[in-house]
């Protein structure tokens, strides 16, 4: 298609019109003026606070990153104590929301695909149930739930001192859960590297299997094999170790339980709510995802002998992940935004952390920008990892 | 063009609306808007909670009423705006509040740091521990390894770790932001112990489902001067704001009370009659009404009026006097002269 020129003296190249009308300059000039003017209003706002901040005697910098910040976290992946530092102070924060929104996420995922199935099932009474499930946990705001299941752990379980015990060693009360775990012993080391070791060795069997299938045709039996091989290597780690079974195990002393590993009701109510509210909407967008593959699929890959675990491997779901991937990238957004709500059920995230010190040295515009930048750089990387994978299962148009 | 114009138009008037914000004093703006918007406990028995006709009521309430017969003649220009232990001082410097009557501890970090001015001080308290009496604890050195139910961003989080430290003991800090949901988790039994100051875990004990079943604990581990605040630098407002809690004081060192203010416009102490207003000068000097202690008398009383009707020991906090009584009964309340 040629282009067409009603008027050649406007688009000449050669500038014999005047500049006001060339349409090309005229834009550079409306962006460069838009430029100095956010220009303008950055410099604006920052001058205009630093200098309210000066005023009111408000002191800034971050300074006090430096200062011990002398007050206790109640968990923490981390070594900590309040003659620690305000930065380790927030490193603790940020590792806790990390924590709860990688396993939060990851059981959505889980939650939600499953629901989401169980809605289309043919069987009236598990859709009808999922479908209920997904208009109450859709339609009840998030922080409400969450108060529920925290009054739910604090409310119905009983004191440490009278804390029910299923099985010997392990303890649910309203302190928490706690249960025994292995005393760490170097052994572990091992088998952590064992099992990564059985990672590496299951891809490249993927690989060797998709190629022989690719010639000769024959499937081989991946996920059983691949099973063995994560439990087989660590197992053989810990034997040649010397089996060390030496247990740490909770024990009732003077006001708490000692020892073992302890899941604060606040960790689990700020989990479960988050997932139970997520996973409704992921199951949608599942749901949506399937239903978005046309009929015919399915019908063709049945009539090529395919069974119906295959139809929805092979066929189903690589089409529908297409679907799929871009609302769930909203929602693992979501659910890691929403973990913020922490602070009102008292599970020390990172806004918690960074509000006490925030409150404690009054450094709010320095604190309320790391916030901003923490949560960015999260939502960031969630979604450069999910557009990365998106483009992986893009459609190939051969 | 248009879309230029708009733009620009947009950007000059976030220049007017920012610019605003930072010249007139807090007396002019607060005028201006005809009330004065103040920061207060969301819930705190004797101190600051709505009543169950809606009705704020507390010392702390009783103190904001003073500020606002000194400004308005009426102890109704009030917006009242609750706030959480970490939202409160922000909400202050922003502009978003004129005053803050909040049980808030007087400290150097808040008055040079955070750019803050504490009036005077309206209730000395100290922190303590609340304990349910089954525990069978007797004094807060027993605490090692106990699970402390805390509100973030206050002195008392800081308190008590240093407490714990000091004594060589671990604790486990619960955190959650609002005074309410603490208190319920506390009383469900998620926490060992309560930490605040005496005067809050008098008033939380008080809502119990049954107060006798808890007791606090002997050791007070730190001073808390308790006191309204206001931004620095606006010395009129602060001066305003420091006499109305002051009057309050003086009234009662005076025998002036609600009861009897109008017969004492008649006395011939030279002390009351400046005070009441009678011979003039002290609302000149601060740019109010002439008979404003005397109003702030009438309409909320003294000082050992607001407290024994918001705390004292006819109430269900059951405080007694202690270092809030009068410097003449061995207490710590001292007003200046009114001259």
């Amino acid at each position: 298609m040629t282009k067409e020129n009603p008027d050649p003296k406007q688009t000449s190249p050669s500038g014999n019109v005047t500049f006001w009308y060339d349409p090309r300059k005229r834009a550079i000039l409306y962006q460069l003026g838009v430029l100095a003017m956010v220009g303008l209003l950055g410099y604006y706002l920052v001058s205009n606070t630093l200098a309210n901040l000066e005023r009111q005697n408000i002191a800034t910098g971050f300074g006090f990153l430096e200062k011990e910040a002398s007050f206790e976290i109640g968990e923490s992946l981390i070594l900590y104590s309040a003659a620690d530092k305000y930065a380790r102070a927030l490193m603790v924060g940020v590792l806790n929301t990390l924590l709860v929104s990688f396993i939060g996420v990851v059981l959505t995922v889980i939650l939600g695909t499953f629901i989401g199935i169980a809605r289309l099932s043919t069987n009236w009474l598990v859709s009808r149930l999922a479908a209920v499930y997904i208009e109450v946990f859709q339609d009840i705001p998030v922080l409400l739930q969450l108060f529920f299941w925290y009054a739910f752990f604090y409310e119905m379980l009983p004191g440490p001192r009278q804390a029910l015990s299923p099985f010997s060693g392990v303890f649910l009360s309203n302190r928490g859960l706690v249960f025994a775990v292995p005393q760490f012993h170097p052994t572990h080391m091992y088998m952590a590297v064992a099992f990564l070791a059985g990672c590496i060795c299951i891809y490249f069997l993927r690989r060797w299997a998709r190629m022989r299938q690719a010639k000769t045709g024959m499937a081989f039996p991946i996920i059983r094999v691949s099973v063995v091989i994560l439990i087989l290597l660590p197992l053989l780690a810990w034997l040649a170790g010397g089996a060390p079974t030496k247990m740490s195990v909770p024990e009732f002393k003077a006001f708490n339980f000692q020892g073992g590993l302890n899941v604060s009701p606040e960790f689990t109510a700020l989990l479960l709510g988050l997932v139970l509210y997520t996973a409704a909407f992921v199951a949608e967008a599942v749901r949506a995802g399937i239903q978005a593959v046309s009929k015919g699929q399915r019908e063709a890959a049945m009539s090529i002998g395919l069974n119906t675990n295959q139809v929805l491997q092979l066929v189903i779901l690589p089409q529908a992940l297409r679907v799929i991937i871009p609302p769930l990238t909203s929602q693992m957004l979501s659910l890691t935004k929403n973990s913020s709500l922490a602070v009102a059920i008292g599970y020390p995230d990172f806004v918690s952390v960074a509000g006490t010190a925030i409150n404690q040295t009054g450094q709010a515009i320095e604190g309320v920008a790391m916030i901003m930048i923490v949560y960015l750089f999260f939502s960031l990387s969630t979604s450069a990892f999910m557009n990365w994978y998106n483009k992986k299962i893009a459609l190939v148009e051969r | 063009m248009k879309r230029f114009k708009l733009i620009s138009l947009l950007v000059a008037a976030v220049f007017l609306v920012t610019a605003g914000l930072a010249v007139a004093g807090t007396l002019a703006d607060v005028k201006a808007k005809g009330y004065i918007s103040v920061g207060v406990n969301e819930g705190m028995v004797g101190f600051s909670k709505p009543d169950e006709k809606g009705v704020w009521r507390g010392l702390d309430v009783d103190t904001a009423r003073a500020i606002s017969i000194s400004v308005f003649g009426t102890p109704d220009k009030l917006k009242f705006v609750p706030l959480t232990a970490k939202t409160r001082f922000t909400a202050l410097q922003s502009g978003e509040i004129d005053v803050l009557t909040r049980n808030c501890t007087q400290t150097l970090g808040r008055e040079t740091a955070l750019g803050l001015a504490f009036a005077h001080v309206n209730y000395y308290d100290g922190q303590g521990f609340l304990v349910p009496k089954k525990l069978g604890i007797k004094s807060a050195k027993e605490l090692d390894g106990a699970t402390v139910c805390v509100l973030p961003g206050t002195t008392t989080e800081l308190n008590v770790a240093d407490f714990f430290r000091a004594n060589g003991m671990k604790m486990k800090p619960v955190v959650i932001e609002s005074t309410p949901e603490l208190t319920k988790a506390f009383f469900a039994g998620r926490c060992d112990v309560l930490t605040s100051d005496a005067s809050q875990l008098a008033s939380h004990r008080s809502i119990a489902r049954d107060p006798n079943d808890y007791i606090i604990l002997p050791e007070i581990i730190s001073k808390e001067p308790l006191a309204p605040v206001v931004r620095h630098g606006d010395d009129n407002w602060y001066d305003i704001v420091n006499f109305s809690v002051l009057a309050l004081i003086a009234a009662e060192e005076l025998g002036i009370t609600s009861r009897n203010v109008d017969a004492m416009l008649k006395s011939k102490d030279p002390k009351i009659q400046r005070f009441l207003g009678v011979s003039p000068g002290n609302g000149k000097a601060l740019g109010i009404d002439e008979n404003w202690a005397y109003k702030i008398v009438k309409h909320v009383g003294n000082y050992g009026e607001i407290f024994e009707r918001n705390v004292g020991v006819n109430t269900p906090l059951k405080i007694e006097r202690g270092l809030n009584a009068q410097w003449t009964n061995g207490g710590l309340m001292y007003a200046p002269p009114f001259k």
